[in-house]
């Protein structure tokens, strides 16, 4: 039997920095009430969301994970030429081919990295952070770029007053490195296809579908639990958090999962109120903009967790860089 | 042992005091859920979760647009025979 060299990575693996970017064009729920039939105080009780970004008809998800990207190759003090792997996680491209990441990385003057794309719907970021990390870890990459970029707008019917209210545009991300000691809890993810037909886009020419009231009850039913896993995991309890950044899908999902998480300590994000639901962006958007604003401490600990259609979720606790 | 009417009532004054804020006392029998204690299509989908993991009894979505009133969900739970 033929016994191949192995390669050895790195004991550890760390967020270095984040970085976000959001359309300039905001759009309030009195600038939605002109459209469809909807009013401020309904879509600020039931989604918690008071305005969103919009991106331009000519911007790309490929153009916003560039912003964001760059944004985060700066923060973390490292130049393109370090990196060697770039995963954009997305699901609203304009089209699926070519891919995003490639172009994300000939944009930003990264030469040749491994690129791809995720798919796991609004989880894509914390599923790309966790195969950046193994990447890492395993030895197939040093750094990695990891986005999440997303134009939900493309994908919306802005006549359905169920869906246009919630989803916006938007993207995040994160650059990774190696550590001796991992900052990157192990990730708890998986799936529930038999709830796929609650969130679809059924072929190219139709928008996205969504059955809200079910989707409210499988997130608040059992995403607690997959929280509370990964803190279990992570060798820490909720109390241990400073943060606790889940997918900004609807602000009374993310208040019913943090009253059963009990994460005392922790700052709750609450991005969606300005910034809607990006999906995959919605993680690293949130936790960047956190950052900018000084609302969490460097060096403390933020549990993520990720969840969307197929249904997908993860969950993984990391340390704030 | 089924459980009394006056058990699942106050089981249930003490999830709507945590889910949706109305102190456990307002939450009598004849009070209807969206008139009188101001609880949305959503709330009420958290409170079916939460009396499920308390009652172990399960009100599907399609039962739980019938349940008006915090009766309705008493006499619900108690016709499925729950056993403390």
């Amino acid at each position: 039997m033929t016994s191949f060299q192995l390669r050895t990575g790195s004991p550890g693996a760390r967020i270095l920095a984040f970085g976000h970017y959001q359309p300039s064009n905001v759009v309030t729920n009195d600038d939605l009430a002109k459209t469809v039939e909807t009013n401020d105080a309904w879509i600020q009780s039931r989604v918690g969301i008071k305005q969103r970004r919009l991106a331009g008809p000519d911007e790309t998800v490929v153009d916003m994970a560039v912003q964001a990207g760059g944004k985060a190759l700066a923060n973390s003090g490292l130049s393109p030429a370090d990196i060697d792997l770039v995963i954009v996680a997305t699901c609203t491209q304009e089209a699926t081919i070519p891919n995003a990441s490639a172009q994300v990385a000939d944009r930003l003057g990264i030469v040749a990295p491994g690129a791809y794309d995720v798919n796991a719907a609004c989880a894509g970021f914390c599923y790309a952070l966790s195969s950046a990390s193994d990447a890492i870890r395993g030895g197939s990459a040093r750094n990695v770029l990891v986005v999440g970029s997303e134009k939900l707008s493309q994908w919306v019917d802005w006549t359905d007053r169920s869906t246009c209210i919630i989803f916006a545009d938007g993207a995040g991300a994160a650059v990774l490195g190696p550590s001796e000691e991992t900052a990157i809890g192990p990730v708890v993810w998986g799936s529930a296809g038999d709830m796929a037909s609650k969130i679809f886009v059924k072929d190219r020419n139709s928008f996205l579908f969504q059955e809200g009231q079910s989707v409210f009850r499988w997130t608040t039913t059992h995403l607690h639990a997959v929280a509370k896993e990964a803190c279990e995991r992570a060798g820490i309890t909720p109390a241990d958090l400073s943060a606790f950044v889940p997918h900004q899908a609807n602000l009374r999902i993310i208040e019913a999962i943090a009253r059963k998480l009990k994460a005392e300590n922790a700052v709750v994000a609450d991005d969606i109120v300005e910034a809607g639901n990006t999906s995959a962006a919605s993680i690293p958007l949130a936790l960047s903009r956190m950052i900018e604003r000084g609302a969490v401490p460097s060096g403390t600990p933020a549990l993520l967790i990720g969840f969307g259609a197929g249904m997908t979720y993860a969950a993984q606790v990391v340390e704030i860089p | 042992m089924a459980l009394s009417d006056q058990e699942i009532l106050s089981g249930l004054g003490d999830i709507i005091e945590e889910i949706a804020g109305v102190p456990a006392a307002d939450v009598t029998p004849e009070k209807s859920f969206v008139d009188d204690l101001d609880i949305d299509s959503l709330s009420m989908v958290e409170i079916a979760v939460a009396a499920q993991d308390q009652f172990g009894v399960e009100i599907p979505d399609d039962e739980l647009k019938n349940l008006k009133t915090v009766k309705d969900v008493v006499v619900y739970v108690q016709g499925k025979g729950v056993s403390a």
